[in-house]
């Protein structure tokens, strides 16, 4: 039974993965192009060297951002608030780190502290309004993001917490000093970010909190069921705001990567979208750790292959159809195979009762 | 307990709204005497909040659709997307109103794909809501890329649509206006307003608001209607009693999508004329949010949406008005905080009286209002009425719960 | 009088289960006809059947002589046929009238509904079979039996000439019980036929013209009320005499496990729910609580168990303060619990047995090693349950809510009285499961008393109340009335206890 569920596990976003191609030559094909040269395009420009390092820095980034919307998945949360809470984190993290210097290890760390203190904090706003107020936190969550915004706009004017560059308009937060800087490798004439260690880590010990830690039990208890985690003794309503702000806090630490290992200040170029993204790879990796790495490579390699397509002739947003076709066609496989595995555990239920009252006849 | 129920009461009943609305206009008045600030009623700002009302109340109304059949849809913000691209498209080839409906169609064949992906397959409603918002953006990026270059345009902007015409009501129109110039103390901010409503409007905004009462008549007085409210509030009863839930949410869905793309359109083919991409700038969400602060009903969907409109408009054309208005939040959190020492929850009283205070010091301490704190006002004022109002609402009691034909 | 339906033969087969099997039933017309009885032997599908919501694989149906073929509920509607659901199919969200109207709402030009003409033909219906409902009230804000009379508007409005009531009194209170069988009098002398579907025998006897008895999906008796007994009925309905339990003799310590004393609760409608209540538990007894629904039952186990707090009075269980203690330290000290709704309160169904078996005894050894989850332990335990307590399953890594509600149960009971509970709540331990499993359940609730645990057994069923007890304490309006002695005292007695009356 253990190998069918892998089968389907891997049959479902394969064959979506399939459809989605499929769709995309299709509409390559209504606009003119080749699809097969399209998508060998694609794959010989995102598979270069130094473009593949940069995915992988890239990937390390929509990891934690699929890891921070997995745990509210686990809680049935839906942090759609991951790109406030990573912004808003990334953005104290800078301030802070440029105000400091620290020998360079507990600069590092005081960074990424920051980072997730200022992540959980933000995100738990929303867990307060859920557990105190009973409000949606998709809702909740929306208008955060919003607010996160403007108030980083706010925050980031050259008379507040920013400065402008000598001749430019665009704010920035001061730059944090090299003690704060986070070491790259050199490979492939790429930078590698040694933070894809701490994504390594964050993803095991979400494996094993989760699976093996009574804190993990109570905390998928309580998304399973709100009243028999209650009635089993657990602090049902702390449990769901403790979630949401370990989700935050995981998102702070989305943009960090990129922080420390190459621009080193904060400033309006780290982009929006990391809540949909994060959601969408949980939703594809199934919340699974390692699902969840393989969909941000995935995901990564498709938009760092991208700019290949408009020297092409293909518009590069094709890349942005054939994601949100693949997260339709995902979720949709999965629906179906949830409902297949359903109806088979039943019949064997039935089979294993049917099974015991003949024994009793015999008997 | 009687006081909490007036104000329920007043909070609900449509027909009060007319009350508030007169002492918050009355209490405007006062305000622009105090302050100057003479913009805040004036015809002006009157049809810009109109211009920044309608695609809100769109979207809002589009959002009760599909949450009254019990269907949330964070798709809306996508729909938009599909309206302002296909109004300004279609407006550019075929004129206006060809882009209008096809952009109402643009949005019906999007609820279409959230109400098979949601109702049909059954997956999380939120889910597919996003995936909708990234297919539309993806798609009009893609197709904008394709089809603006050629035409005039270029990759993020249309080429321009034929503008809608314009209507003034005649005699009316500049009597009010000279009536508004006088400054009387309420009749010349009720004139101006009326005014703004009725001078160089288009014929899109009039079009588009017999939205609203058509909304209000389907939903209550119709079988349809009836049958959409239960899809929501509880369908395993009404499939019981033979009524076709999958159909009724697919099509109330495709209403939605309908609203949603009208509004959209709105944006770019009546107030700016071409499309600009990004140009929602998440007025789907911020159509979500009218919806529960209207507590579900089409009406406080309009409340919200003129709310957040007027602020939008008052941002664009005068920040000082904007400052001034902080006197009428300071009004509101002391009125608020009355109404709770009354009831003796001094906690709330306390809170409201100390945030009343916290804005009033501001008011003095700055001259303007961020523009960035004006952007996020609409969502600010979501949670702050959600925190305090959750309890009272009453959103449809299956909206968002997942529901299959034949399983309880 | 003549034959109103005739069902002959039917059949229906499910993946693995038989749920009908040639059930013969004939119907007289203006009359009252029960069909008992146990869960699972076959009355809903049955029902399903009669109101086109299944289809039977064999058999037929006839109305008035006329063969059915029904594709819908709207088939059966047209037939006249009408279905009050057990649990309420209602929109709290929604006026009487429009709730009654769904479906076949009175209109006119562009689907404008008439409304003023639903509400009179609402009116006449309320009116003529005493109904007593108003059109314009907001469902949210009616109690249960007026809902009930909702349901029975809406079949009305229909023009439903039979009406089948599914267990139609499992909410009520006895009030209640009352004016809807005065309400189904009036219904029948208007020339309406009711199928009334109960395992209540009692009630049955009551109302019943005819009843007919099912088991195992077929019909195996067909007797007039008056010329039968409650316990012949019991005996049809499970094939066999009635398991009895044997409690044995009385192994009550000396010490009290439980105390309770003068505590009261106030619920959040601001209603005064517990009132001054004390109540004793002395290790290796078990003390019955019996009470009409909704005389405080619930809220004593939820403040035992630690889930609300007291306004006032002290509880103590086995040396714990319980009346400041979480649940979770009221657990770890050796409370188990079985609630009365094992779907919501008992299980996670979504996660295999196994994790079920860690809920509730994550806090300690052996289920918690440390921080961790003792998978190996919760797997061996859990087999040791599937094994001692007939769990029928075909594995501990099916999800639990693949398994039949018996199974569901003893599976619970299974897990609560792991690792020998010094205290056991037991919360209808034995609602809703087959005989076999009842057997088991209270065997197992008699071993843990003689193995010295305080049992508080919290059941509506008052035959299990009288078998297992030691005492029978009974609640009224928030507080315990009355202690009563199972050998000596009657049904009857504890009857005028229930409802207030002071028993010496």
């Amino acid at each position: 039974m253990t190998q069918k569920k892998w089968f389907w596990a891997l049959m479902a976003p394969l064959a979506s993965v399939i459809f989605s191609i499929g769709l995309t030559s299709l509409i390559l094909l209504l606009k003119g192009a080749s699809p097969f040269g399209t998508f060998k395009v694609l794959w010989d420009f995102g598979s270069q060297g130094s473009n593949l390092v940069s995915e992988v820095n890239q990937t390390v980034a929509y990891y934690l951002a699929g890891v921070a919307a997995a745990i509210g998945f686990k809680m049935l949360l839906f942090n759609i608030g991951i790109d406030g809470q990573y912004r808003l984190a990334v953005f104290f993290a800078a301030v802070v780190g440029a105000q400091v210097h620290l020998p360079p290890v507990l600069h590092v760390l005081l960074i990424m502290t920051t980072a997730v203190v200022v992540g959980a904090l933000w995100a738990s706003i929303a867990g307060y309004l859920k557990v105190k107020r009973n409000i949606s936190e998709v809702i909740s969550n929306i208008m955060l993001n919003t607010i996160a915004s403007g108030l980083i706009t706010y925050l980031l004017q050259p008379t507040r917490l920013g400065y402008n560059l000598p001749g430019s308009n665009n704010s920035q937060t001061p730059p944090v000093p090299k003690s704060g800087w986070l070491p790259s490798f050199h490979i492939a004439g790429g930078n590698l970010y040694s933070y894809i260690f701490v994504a390594i880590a964050i993803g095991a010990l979400y494996w094993v909190l989760l699976n093996r830690s009574v804190f993990g039990f109570n905390l998928r208890a309580t998304g399973m069921s709100f009243r028999a985690a209650r009635a089993s003794g657990i602090n049902a309503p702390r449990m769901i705001f403790i979630t949401m702000a370990i989700s935050g806090g995981i998102a702070g630490l989305t943009g960090i990567g990129e922080m420390m290992g190459n621009t080193h200040n904060y400033s309006l170029s780290f982009p929006n979208g990391y809540a949909l993204t994060g959601l969408a790879l949980a939703l594809i990796g199934r919340s699974s750790p390692i699902g969840i790495a393989f969909a941000a490579f995935f995901w990564s390699f498709l938009e760092g292959a991208a700019p290949a397509l408009d020297l092409y002739g293909v518009p590069v947003e094709i890349v942005t159809v054939m994601q949100a076709i693949i997260i339709i066609s995902t979720v949709v496989s999965y629906e179906l195979v949830k409902r297949i595995n359903l109806l088979q555990q039943q019949r064997l239920v039935g089979a294993a009762a049917v099974e015991s009252t003949t024994k009793e006849a015999v008997k | 307990m009687s006081t909490v129920n007036r104000v329920k009461d007043i909070l609900r009943s449509p027909a009060r709204l007319y009350l508030v609305a007169g002492l918050a206009l009355a209490a405007l008045s006062l305000i622009q005497i105090w302050t100057g600030a003479n913009d805040i009623t004036s015809d002006g700002a009157s049809g810009a909040t109109l211009r920044f009302s309608i695609p809100l109340l769109m979207a809002g109304l589009g959002g009760l659709w599909s949450e009254r059949a019990g269907v949330i849809n964070i798709g809306l913000e996508g729909m938009m997307i599909v309206g302002t691209w296909m109004g300004a498209w279609f407006g550019f080839k075929s004129g206006p109103w060809v882009g209008m409906l096809a952009a109402a169609i643009g949005g019906i064949i999007a609820g279409l794909l959230h109400a098979l992906l949601t109702v049909r397959i059954g997956i999380d409603q939120a889910v597919s809501g996003l995936a909708i918002n990234l297919l539309a953006y993806g798609t009009t990026r893609f197709l904008s890329g394709v089809y603006f270059p050629p035409a005039g345009g270029d990759i993020l902007t249309s080429p321009y649509v034929k503008p809608i015409a314009l209507f003034t009501v005649p005699w009316l129109s500049p009597h009010l206006i000279s009536l508004e110039h006088k400054h009387y103390f309420f009749i010349s901010d009720l004139a101006g307003i009326i005014a703004g409503l009725i001078t160089r409007t288009s014929w899109a905004s009039l079009l588009l608001m017999m939205a609203l009462p058509l909304t209000i008549w389907i939903l209550w007085r119709t079988k349809f209607g009836l049958r959409v409210r239960f899809s929501g509030e509880n369908p395993v009863a009404s499939e019981s009693l033979g009524v076709n839930v999958y159909r009724t949410r697919f099509i109330a869905i495709a209403v939605s999508g309908a609203l949603a793309g009208l509004g959209g359109a709105y944006i770019s083919v009546v107030s700016t004329g071409h499309y600009l991409e990004n140009q929602t700038a998440g007025r789907g969400y911020i159509g979500l949010a009218t919806v529960i602060f209207g507590n579900w009903k089409p009406m406080g969907v309009f409340a919200g949406a003129v709310l957040f409109g007027w602020t939008d408009a008052l941002r664009i054309r005068q920040s000082d008005s904007v400052h001034a208005t902080l006197l009428a939040v300071v009004a509101i959190a002391v009125i608020v905080a009355l109404i709770k020492l009354y009831q003796k929850k001094f906690k709330v009283a306390i809170i409201s009286l100390v945030c009343g205070s916290l804005v009033l010091f501001y008011f003095f301490a700055q001259k303007v209002v961020p523009d960035e704190f004006v952007t996020f006002f609409p969502n600010l004022t979501t949670i702050i009425v959600l925190a305090f109002l959750s309890q009272r609402l009453r959103p449809p009691a299956m909206a968002g719960a997942p529901y299959r034909k034949g399983e309880e | 009088m003549t034959k109103v339906i005739e069902i002959i033969g039917i059949g229906k087969k499910y993946p693995g289960v038989v749920a009908n099997d040639n059930v013969n039933i004939s119907i007289e017309g203006g009359s009252i006809h029960a069909i008992i009885g146990e869960n699972g032997a076959g009355k809903s599908t049955l029902m399903k059947i009669l109101f086109g919501l299944v289809k039977p694989d064999s058999g037929s149906i006839r109305v008035r002589g006329e063969e059915l073929n029904l594709k819908s509920p709207q088939d059966a509607i047209a037939k006249g046929i009408g279905m009050v659901h057990q649990h309420f199919m209602l929109a709290d969200n929604a006026t009487v009238l429009e709730n009654v109207i769904l479906g076949s709402e009175p209109t006119g030009a562009l689907g404008t509904i008439h409304y003023a003409a639903a509400r009179e033909k609402l009116t006449e219906i309320s009116q003529r079979y005493g109904l007593e409902i108003d059109p314009d009230q907001l469902v949210a804000s009616l109690g249960v039996g007026e809902r009930q009379r909702v349901e029975i508007a809406k079949v009305l409005f229909r023009g439903a000439e039979i009406l089948i009531l599914d267990e139609p009194t499992a909410v009520l209170v006895p009030q209640e019980v009352d004016e809807l069988f005065s309400n189904l009098k009036g219904l029948t002398s208007n020339g309406l036929t009711i199928i009334f579907i109960s395992h209540k025998l009692d009630e049955v006897l009551q109302i019943a013209d005819d009843i007919t008895v099912m088991r195992r999906g077929t019909t195996v008796a067909n007797v007039h009320p008056k010329e039968t007994s409650k316990k012949a009925l019991a005996e049809y309905m499970i094939g066999g005499a009635l398991p009895e339990p044997h409690p044995g003799e009385s192994s009550r310590g000396s010490d009290k496990a439980l105390k309770v004393e003068g505590v009261s609760f106030t619920d959040h409608d601001g209603r005064k729910v517990i009132n001054e209540l004390s109540l004793d538990i002395f290790s290796g007894e078990i003390v019955g609580l019996a009470g009409v629904e909704g005389n405080g039952q619930s809220e004593l186990i939820e403040l035992i168990m630690g889930l609300v707090k007291a306004d006032s009075g002290s509880i103590e269980i086995v040396g714990l303060d319980a009346s400041v203690a979480t649940t979770r330290q009221i657990r770890d000290a050796g409370v188990g619990y079985i609630p009365q709704d094992r779907h919501r309160d008992g299980l996670l169904l979504g996660a295999s047995l196994w994790e079920n078996r860690v809920l509730g005894h994550q806090g300690t050894a052996p289920m918690a090693d440390g921080l961790w989850v003792n998978k190996s332990a919760a797997k061996s335990d859990s087999e040791r349950i599937v094994s001692e307590f007939d769990v029928r399953t075909p594995s501990i890594n099916v999800a639990a809510h693949a398994l039949s509600g018996g199974n569901q149960q003893k599976f619970i009971v299974g897990r609560e009285m792991a690792g020998a509970p010094k205290v056991l709540i037991a919360a209808q331990p034995t609602r809703g499961v087959d005989v076999g499993a009842q057997a088991i359940i209270w065997n197992h609730l008699i071993e843990a008393r003689r193995n010295g645990a305080a049992v508080l057994l919290v059941s509506a069923d008052l035959d299990e109340i009288f078998k297992l007890s030691d005492r029978i304490a009974v609640i009224f309006r928030g507080e315990i009335t009355n202690y009563l002695d199972p050998k000596k005292a009657t049904p009857e007695t504890l009857g005028m206890a229930m409802t207030g009356e002071k028993i010496a």
